[in-house]
């Protein structure tokens, strides 16, 4: 943690970057993001197991990028969203600067973009077990029972967007759900439309998700959403050998194909 | 249910499967009159989102249907759409939408046969699993009821 | 009005409840569920809890519902035939045992619903509704009632306000005329009242500012301008949360759905946090990033309704805070601003 206090009050004095986007300590015994400015305010700077939020999802706000030239504390999962977001065009490459942390907590300073594809070729993160468990369980159920179970794990969700405002990978402009001409999904919450809109999601992710679970975390309701855009990360994994994030130069799985993919289904 | 009608909508692709239904009707072959067929540019053109709003409003089955791999129109729209399609499979399998009710093939414009075959096919199986209640239960036959009982938000 | 003190013996609160339950109410009261408690339609008084801070979301469900079908029409040929709802179907609900702050939530929510047009749905549904309320003896460092005029203890709104004391049994006080003539309707069940005092089992909640002195602070047009609003909210992500669960967020969005012939027309809650809220049509959005939806949502609670609906917006709960992902903790923010401005 010393060597990336102390990287950032250097970056932040030598005005090579604008503000720091990291982790402070919060209320109530909470961290949450921090826009750290000055050099003094780099003691500021913590990271412990508490940080899970993934910062990535502020490169793409706009009162954030008019702050400057940024740089961004970045574990395993922000490290793949910047990757994401250079190959989506929504950064340029190298323009935000990666203050790494690895899978073993030890801070990793990235010149370029390369280094981090270097890095995430053999360090990149796995879905957490219990999640892994979640889905094994649901996957061993009948077709009938994972509808009734996502109907009824779905049923409370108020569809405040917590979810989707928390994920680096929904910056969309307007999203979907708010597309009313034809309207997609219905606005309110309501069985079909909850069922509907984190179909479209999970679908939207595939070949995307950086596995940080932010959404799932996001949800004041407690709802597993991120076990949706999870499991579409092994099915890509499966079927494309691919996983979202290791690099800048392919595009996510369902922008292109390759003639050769393989099904069993088509008639 | 020996008396059940199911309605299937098909997502064709103008090129390929849509003038092999053509040439279906023309050969003066005999198929299920149950199918919906709606006409598209490429398969490449059918958002996932258009199969759930069918099954929304109704349908018991789906299929969808376009060129055969390398023959299509634009090059690579059913290549795109085959990627979305192992993806959504799988998708529908985890949420629990039944995926044995969407056929999803390839027929090209002098496969008439292969058409009614698929159509037949399809036909046949959804009826043997019966209407789509789960989906319509919380969409269509869900609202309709609701609305007749008047009822004040639960 | 004078207030009436009885008091309920433990063993009678069973008695409460099924009388209420025989006489044809829903009973809204919180239970857990897995790990958490939450308010739901109860049909056995076992199931209900009282071991709880805060539950996620508010009870405003009851009288502003996440959906309300306003007006149904049936379409057919050229004509369009409206039909009403039927307010008559709108049931007697009793909420059991929620918390003072939550309880003064339905002020507010009559302070917007009955502002100039009388909403007639809000009003049946209000009408219908009696609330027992219950004192708080555990609080949690979001709690901020006291700031905002209210306490643990607070009987603002509530019919009758129960607080449990050391050895059980409740002391019961009956606010309003409804909840006079609950207690007269059930002599074996409201008793005489005993000795103690109910300052002696309330929670301390500690004050953080204070709203009184707060409120013209919030008024000034450099509150407005100031770049406070930019600096504590760049972490806000711009979602729905804080709203939908906050008792007294009244905002709404106004939809059509229907299959052919039969459509209803329906409003849903809707928040001034997510940026679609005030888009126009032509693409123009007034209000462009998300520093100035977070002043919105505090200005309105705070400088806005204490103005025009003569109440102020919050009730101190703290759903907010615990509700938001990114810790955006409304209390420390408005502490701020009242030793700051
Ligand atoms: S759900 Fe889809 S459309 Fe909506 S923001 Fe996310 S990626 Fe964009
Ligand atoms: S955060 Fe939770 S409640 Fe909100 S829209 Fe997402 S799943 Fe629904
Ligand atoms: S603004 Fe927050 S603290 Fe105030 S009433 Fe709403 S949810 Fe409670
Ligand atoms: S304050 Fe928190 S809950 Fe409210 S809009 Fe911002 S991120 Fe969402």
């Amino acid at each position: 943690m010393d060597s990336l206090r102390r990287k950032a009050q250097q970056l932040l004095e030598s005005k090579e970057v604008d503000c720091i986007i990291g982790y402070n300590e919060g209320s109530s015994g909470n961290v949450h993001a921090g826009f750290i400015t000055t050099p003094g305010q780099a003691e500021k700077l913590i990271f412990d197991d508490r940080c899970k939020q993934n910062l990535g999802v502020y490169l793409t706000k706009h009162e954030v990028m008019r702050l400057g030239k940024l740089a961004i504390v970045a574990p395993v999962p922000v490290m793949r969203t910047v990757l994401i977001l250079t190959y989506e065009c929504q950064i340029v490459e190298n323009s935000v600067k990666v203050l790494g942390i690895g899978l073993d907590g030890q801070f990793l300073d990235f010149n370029e973009y390369a280094d981090i594809e270097k890095y995430l070729t053999d360090h990149c993160n796995e879905h957490p077990e219990e999640d892994k468990k979640l889905i094994e369980k649901i996957s061993a159920m009948s077709v009938e029972e994972r509808w009734d179970f996502w109907h009824e794990t779905l049923k409370p969700c108020i569809k405040c967007f917590a979810c989707r405002q928390a994920c680096p990978m929904c910056y969309c402009v307007r999203c979907q759900v708010e597309c009313n001409q034809p309207q997609w999904i219905p606005v309110q919450s309501s069985e079909l439309g909850n069922m509907e809109w984190h179909f479209m999601r999970a679908m939207h992710l595939a070949g995307r998700c950086t596995g940080c679970g932010d959404c799932g975390r996001s949800c004041p309701l407690g709802i597993p959403v991120h076990l949706l855009t999870f499991k579409m990360s092994d099915v890509v994994l499966d079927n494309f050998n691919t996983k979202a994030g290791l690099t800048i130069k392919e595009p996510s799985t369902l922008s292109t194909y390759k003639a050769n993919d393989k099904e069993t289904f088509i008639r | 249910m020996s008396d059940f009608t199911p309605k299937i909508t098909a997502f064709v692709c103008n090129w390929c499967t849509y003038a092999g239904a053509d040439l279906t009707g023309t050969s003066r072959m005999k198929y299920s009159a149950n199918v919906k067929i709606i006409r598209f540019p490429c398969t490449g053109r059918v958002d996932f989102m258009l199969l759930l709003k069918a099954f929304d409003n109704g349908a018991d089955g789906i299929i969808v249907s376009g060129c055969h791999p390398n023959d299509c129109h634009y090059t690579s729209g059913n290549f795109h759409a085959r990627r979305r399609w192992i993806v959504f499979r799988n998708l529908c399998d985890f949420m629990g939408i039944d995926s044995r009710r969407i056929t999803f093939s390839w027929v090209s414009a002098a496969e008439g046969g292969k058409w009614a075959e698929i159509v037949n096919s399809t036909t046949e199986k959804v009826i043997e699993l019966g209407p789509y209640k789960r989906y319509s239960q919380i969409s269509k036959d869900g609202f309709i009821n609701e609305f007749e009982k008047g009822t004040i938000n639960g | 009005m004078s207030m009436e003190i009885k008091s309920i013996q433990k063993d009678s609160l069973d008695k409460l409840f099924n009388s209420l339950k025989s006489r044809g109410n829903l009973i809204y009261a919180p239970v857990k569920v897995k790990n958490e408690v939450q308010f739901d339609f109860v049909e056995k008084f076992e199931q209900i809890t009282d071991d709880f801070i805060q539950t996620t979301q508010s009870v405003k469900n009851s009288v502003f519902p996440k959906i309300e079908t306003l007006f149904k029409f049936v379409k057919t040929g050229k004509e369009v035939k409206m039909l009403d709802m039927d307010m008559s179907l709108i049931p007697e609900i009793v909420i059991w045992g929620i918390h003072p702050c939550d309880v003064w939530g339905f002020d507010s929510l009559r302070a917007i619903f009955t502002w100039d047009t009388h909403d007639m749905f809000f009003e049946k549904r209000m009408d219908k509704l009696t609330i027992i309320g219950m004192s708080c003896a555990k609080a949690d460092d979001y709690c901020f009632c006291t700031s905002v005029n209210l306490g643990p203890g607070s009987t603002k709104g509530s019919d009758v306000l129960l607080t449990k004391t050391g050895n059980g049994d409740y002391i019961a006080e009956l606010v309003s005329d409804k909840g006079k003539a609950l207690a007269t309707s059930m002599p074996d069940v409201f008793v005489q009242a005993v000795q103690s005092k109910k300052e002696d089992f309330l929670v301390v909640v500690e004050k953080r500012f204070d709203s009184e002195s707060l409120i013209p602070k919030m008024q000034k047009k450099e509150t407005f301008d100031s770049p406070f609003w930019v600096t504590n909210s760049l972490r806000c992500l711009g979602c729905g949360a804080c709203a939908y669960v906050c008792p007294t967020c009244a905002c709404f969005d106004i939809q059509d759905e229907g299959y052919g012939a039969r459509n209803i027309r329906f409003r849903c809650w809707d928040s001034c946090g997510l940026k679609q809220f005030t888009i126009h049509t032509s693409g123009h959005n007034p209000r462009e990033v998300q520093s100035q939806r977070w002043r919105q949502r505090l200005m309105h609670k705070f400088a806005y309704m204490p103005e025009r609906n003569k109440v102020t917006g919050c009730v101190g709960c703290g759903k907010c805070s615990r509700a938001c992902p990114v810790d955006m903790n409304i209390a420390e923010q408005l502490q701020e601003i009242d030793q700051k401005m």
